[in-house]
């Protein structure tokens, strides 16, 4: 922590990193501060073969997404009568950590699938397709910590780009804990260092919490702020996602037009932004 | 009692689109007293409804759909085709063959596996399954042409206000279209050259289809297209 603040060979990380440490004495790992989100860029529409897809990069994170359905249930005998079914497969590609995992599904995998699937199922109008399934696939390219939220945005994107209805988007995002200081999207590095780590998914229209998982341990006070941290970093994620599907319709939407073209300008105006824009680049 | 968008902006699901007493209508769903979106569309206001066009769909099967389908499966009697809706659709070998039913008959001198056919949806049984019919003028097996993917949902604007669009396209390229309600369309003409140029200017409506002034801009392309392969 230390270093960081006294280092000065960077010319261009330098004002923005003491001006942080002037507001806050404690800073994070990447310098964020403590409910500052990664950068996210998402994209919908990415796989043509897909009935719907997204591509999500939240910080190092790289995941890809792809939605197909509803369509016929295959094996047959797994179809409900009255509903379809929401099949999700969350999957760590080889290369995506470091050391290489096998490629064989783990037991983490079919976790984060069935964490993913009740995470999304209640935002889903699944009584409208019975005896179907909408099949979810994601696949983690590169993996940085936090991949369960990020995989939940992408997804929640990728089916709506499929055109499924839905009741409204669900946005994810972790809060945890570390060195005693609640943080929100925890960073792989944090994730490890940390005492606790609770990622949360949530339908921000609706204020309902979708998932609500937790490792470590909190008090019941850091817990309940902890809870409307995440919801918080939610509602920003939420608002990435809506851009992220407007932006592929937006030929005639007038107000995206000058957003776009504004942000590239945005860190020269507020200096405040750049850690956040370094740590995309890295 | 209020609308909280203006007619024709895009909504994504969970968009409160109206706080009242009103009607919902297509892609939206009703929550006490609050109607929200279920589909990315635009919005539109009615007197006595709100609804959303969808922008991107899943097809739904209904009666009367010209529909473009694939042969997956053969049973005893009966064809299962793929039609890209949430459920295969069947066709009986009555639907299929205006002859008495005969105890010998091959099935696949109709219709084998991995075929494509231009088939109309006669009926949805029980379970909503859409039984299919190749009996009927311009019905039946496909022997040559483009299959292109179409959104659904665009169709309307693919076709245009009475034709207007469809129309424009067949007389400006002279390929023969044959649009299944499913989202796959038959393209075939004299060359290769003035199909893709069909497959060209669906590509270009397909993104552009929720803008005004459609019709006008697909011909100016089309004209382009065909400037620049003389």
């Amino acid at each position: 922590m230390s270093k960081k603040t006294t280092t000065k060979k960077t010319a261009t990380r330098k004002p923005a990193r003491s001006k942080k440490a002037k507001t806050d004495s404690w800073k994070r790992a990447d310098g964020r501060a403590f409910d500052e989100l990664r950068t996210i860029k998402i994209e919908s529409g990415v796989l043509p073969n897909a009935d719907g897809s997204a591509y999500i990069e939240m910080g190092r994170n790289k995941i890809l997404c792809g939605v197909f359905g509803p369509r016929e249930m295959h094996p047959k005998h797994q179809a409900r009568p009255n509903e379809a079914v929401l099949r999700c497969r969350y999957h760590m590609a080889p290369f995506s950590v470091d050391p290489r995992r096998s490629p064989a599904p783990s037991r983490r995998d079919q976790e984060i699938s069935m964490v993913m699937r009740s995470a999304l199922e209640p935002a889903v109008f699944l009584e409208r397709y019975p005896r179907a399934s909408i099949d979810v696939y994601v696949e983690v390219i590169e993996a940085d910590g936090g991949t369960r939220c990020a995989s939940i945005n992408a997804a929640a994107v990728a089916l709506v780009d499929a055109g499924i209805p839905m009741k409204d988007l669900v946005a994810a995002c972790a809060v945890g804990k570390v060195e005693d200081k609640l943080i929100v999207d925890l960073g792989d590095y944090e994730d490890k260092k940390g005492q606790s780590d609770m990622p949360i998914a949530y339908m921000p229209k609706l204020g309902k919490v979708t998932l609500l998982q937790m490792d470590g341990i909190m008090s019941t006070e850091e817990a309940e702020k902890a809870l409307d941290l995440a919801i918080e970093g939610c509602k920003k994620v939420y608002e990435i996602q809506r851009e992220a599907l407007k932006k592929k319709y937006g030929i005639d939407q007038p107000q995206d037009k000058p957003q776009k073209e504004l942000q590239p300008e945005e860190p020269k105006e507020e200096p405040e932004e750049e850690p956040r824009k370094e740590e995309g680049s890295q | 009692m209020s609308a909280n968008f203006q007619d024709r902006n895009l909504v994504l699901p969970g968009d409160v689109l109206y706080e009242g007493r009103i009607r919902t209508g297509e892609n939206t769903y009703r929550n006490q007293d609050q109607v929200y979106a279920t589909r990315l569309g635009l919005v539109n206001y009615s007197p006595d409804n709100v609804s959303v066009v969808a922008l991107s769909t899943g097809y739904t099967p209904l009666v009367g759909d010209v529909i473009i389908g694939e042969v997956i499966d053969m049973e005893l009697g009966e064809w299962r085709i793929d039609i890209g809706a949430q459920s295969e659709a069947v066709m009986g070998i009555p639907d299929a063959v205006d002859r008495p039913f005969r105890t010998d008959y091959v099935m696949t001198r109709v219709l084998d596996i991995g075929d494509t056919l231009i088939a109309k949806i006669v009926d949805l049984d029980r379970r909503r399954t859409p039984i299919l019919s190749i009996l009927g003028p311009g019905l039946g097996k496909i022997h040559d042409g483009f299959i292109v993917r179409f959104t659904p949902s665009k169709i309307p604007r693919l076709i245009g206000k009475k034709g207007s669009m469809i129309n424009m396209i067949i007389k400006e390229t002279g390929c023969r279209i044959v649009i299944g309600q499913n989202g796959r369309i038959l393209v075939s003409g004299p060359n290769r050259e003035r199909e893709e140029m069909v497959v060209k200017v669906m590509n270009k409506i397909e993104l552009e289809a929720h803008t005004s002034g459609l019709t006008n801009r697909a011909q100016e392309f089309l004209r382009q297209l065909k400037e620049r392969s003389r």
